[in-house]
């Protein structure tokens, strides 16, 4: 069978499978729709929340940035997967014993200020939407590569799945279904890699086949070869990066405080039934989301080195386009690989300096790598399958999040208090399907800046939400006044340092214009610094929190009573 | 069960804010210390082929991650018991 069939078969396959499951699990109230009735496995928890974790991005862009990034690559590696430490130690057990739904929540009844949830509401409204239209976007390119249909109409079909299992199952149907979608987004990752590890040095394990020497018995070990390869192409050593030691300390520190602010993330904890449960999922969640970031940097070293011998050939002298292996001519049918001749010899050649005739978009680096190695074609169909299930499942939690702050933050807490519960879910759902046509919209037309975008919703996930909930349960005495100054200073600070570099003056955005040598990829950690400091500031001019407030904080640092997350 | 005085309440918070700082350095210094600060430093030593500090920096800062949380889970659920505050 050829790749096309295949794909159709083994993507239609895991999509029945999801369905099915939808089904299944449906949600009969808002607390099954909103946490899963509170009772999911710790295992399986963990899954969904490695599957609701590591989105499209992690799955197609990230060993291609790193493949691309080398040592600097690290940032987004340590990034993640740090951030989920804090987030699992210093977040999760006490707004899991908090026992409320969603983080403007906590944020609105800690610091008993309507503002100050109505601020975190239309965050977290916007990091999410940042999300998923990125997710919406993975997925249109998956199926349009795969199944050979325009972007628009894969972008169309992942929605119309998208909204079957979101508004119909709600958080328990989105859990078990995610379960599914981890299973099969890892194996999908794994295969691959096992394959071109055995391939290139006889090692089963991609994490140690990684640093082993090659299985040519030329005894060289492969990051040495590949380090050698990039120097005589005019790049950077591998093992080495190009960004400042500065800037990655901060990049990798705000991405690190990002995430662990990211709304979608964060209700994962309340689904599970008691606080020692929570902390168990969490540390089974990282262990499954460390298998696919480990397998990533040494998947992104072999791609490097196949992709560089196939193009340039084994004696680096440039091969011939006329006899160029099918996934070069089929990626360039998409636009994301381009040759063009210059020296006019009839030879591909891709190096780092003026030699190159190539142009590789490094977003294809993990769909096109098991046709860069040759492998067989279910290979082929199951990383198209993986594909999807990452960007489904990310997009399924975050699609639950916006649909939550809408029904649950906006109208209930704000707007219409007297709400049934019955007419709040309806609304829960009416905002899930508003929010997949508004996310469609942005999968088919992108705006130009989405990697600008993504690195603003992390700047402004480190700079408002980590600093507001860190004080909140650390601080029994910070004050609505505090907290909410820190907030907006913060997210001031850090989104007009990234709006002048990124929109208003892209020209001038290099390490000598940059305050301290940091990115505006990094700004987020000084922007979270900026935050802590006007909040500790507007604190000591102001008073205390009052008495029931440093109650409630007491009673959030201690497990017992920790009962099933509740309405109010 | 709730806690047996006063003092037990204090002392539990003060040990959980003591382990939670232990982790957080070890999580420091595998991370930005051995991945960024001094990764040029331990570059010098090689470690089943890789160079040491790119190694912290792409592999080994994930598996210490994951090992703190397990350290956390089973030393709080240790704490929880002593203190008579678990939940079974």
């Amino acid at each position: 069978m050829d790749v096309q069939t295949l794909t159709f078969i083994i993507v239609g396959a895991s999509f029945a499978l999801y369905i099915a499951i939808a089904i299944w699990a449906r949600a009969g109230s808002t607390n099954d729709f909103y946490v899963a009735g509170g009772g999911v496995p710790p295992v399986m928890n963990g899954m969904a929340t490695a599957a609701d974790w590591m989105s499209a991005a992690s799955f197609i862009s990230m060993a291609g940035l790193i493949s691309f990034m080398g040592y600097d690559g690290a940032v987004y590696l340590m990034g993640w997967t740090g951030g989920y430490v804090l987030l699992a130690l210093c977040l999760a057990p006490y707004l899991r014993k908090f026992g409320k739904f969603t983080v403007p929540d906590f944020i609105g009844d800690r610091y008993y200020s309507q503002t100050a949830r109505t601020v975190a509401v239309f965050c977290a409204i916007f990091v999410c939407f940042t999300y998923v239209a990125g997710q919406m976007r993975g997925v249109g390119v998956v199926f349009s590569r795969f199944l050979e249909v325009d972007i628009v109409s894969g972008v169309v079909i992942g929605m119309v799945i998208v909204f079957f299992y979101t508004v119909l199952g709600g958080m328990k149907g989105i859990t078990y279904t995610q379960v599914a979608q981890y299973c099969v987004m890892i194996f999908a990752y794994i295969v691959p890699a096992v394959f071109i590890s055995m391939m290139v040095t006889g090692h089963i394990l991609p994490q140690t086949g990684f640093g082993a020497t090659l299985a040519d018995g030329s005894g060289v070990h492969m990051l040495q070869k590949l380090d050698n390869l990039s120097v005589e192409l005019g790049f950077n050593e591998y093992t080495s990066g190009t960004k400042s030691t500065i800037d990655v300390f901060f990049i990798t520190f705000a991405l690190m405080v990002g995430t662990a602010g990211l709304p979608h993330v964060i209700v994962r904890f309340f689904t599970v039934p008691k606080v020692h449960d929570a902390r168990k999922s969490a540390g089974y969640a990282l262990a499954f989301i460390a298998i696919l970031y480990t397998t990533a940097p040494s998947l992104a070293a072999f791609a490097r080195v196949n992709m560089i011998e196939t193009i340039n050939g084994p004696e680096m002298t440039g091969t011939s386009y006329e006899e160029a292996p099918s996934w070069i001519k089929n990626w360039e049918q998409t636009g994301l690989i381009a040759f063009e001749d210059k020296n006019g010899d009839g030879k591909m050649f891709y190096s780092g300096d003026e030699r190159n005739e190539m142009k590789v978009d490094r977003d294809i680096m993990v769909l096109a790598n098991p046709e860069i190695a040759n492998l067989p074609a279910w290979v082929i169909a199951l990383v198209a399958a993986g594909g999807v299930a990452a960007a489904l499942s990310t997009s399924a939690g975050l699609l639950l999040v916006i649909s939550t702050s809408v029904s649950h933050d906006l109208l209930k807490r704000n707007f219409m208090p007297n709400i049934t519960d019955k007419a709040e879910l309806m609304y829960a759902r009416l905002a899930a399907g508003v929010a997949i046509v508004i996310a469609g919209y942005f999968g088919i037309n992108p705006p130009g800046f989405v990697a600008q975008v993504v690195a603003f919703a992390f700047g402004l996930a480190a700079s408002s939400f980590f600093p507001a909930i860190i004080m909140g349960i650390f601080s029994k005495r910070m004050n609505d006044k505090g907290a909410i100054a820190g907030m907006i200073s913060g997210i001031a600070f850090t989104a007009a340092y990234i709006i002048y570099f990124k929109f208003i003056n892209p020209a001038a955005n290099t390490p000598d214009n940059w305050w301290f040598g940091i990115s505006p990829e990094g700004i987020g950690t000084l922007g979270m610094m900026v935050n802590f400091i006007v909040a500790f500031l507007v604190y000591k001019a102001t008073d205390e929190a009052p008495e029931e407030i440093q109650e409630l904080v007491e009673s959030i640092r201690y497990p017992k009573g920790a009962g099933e997350a509740s309405a109010h | 069960m709730a806690f047996r005085n006063e003092e037990d309440k204090k002392a539990y918070w003060s040990e959980n804010l003591a382990l939670l700082a232990k982790l957080l350095v070890v999580w420091f210094i595998v991370s930005f210390g051995a991945g960024i600060l001094f990764v040029d430093i331990l570059n010098e030593i090689q470690f089943f082929g890789f160079k040491l500090g790119f190694w912290f920096a792409q592999q080994g800062s994930i598996y210490v991650f994951v090992a703190l949380i397990f350290v956390y889970m089973a030393k709080m659920n240790a704490m929880d018991k002593r203190y008579g505050v678990d939940e079974e």
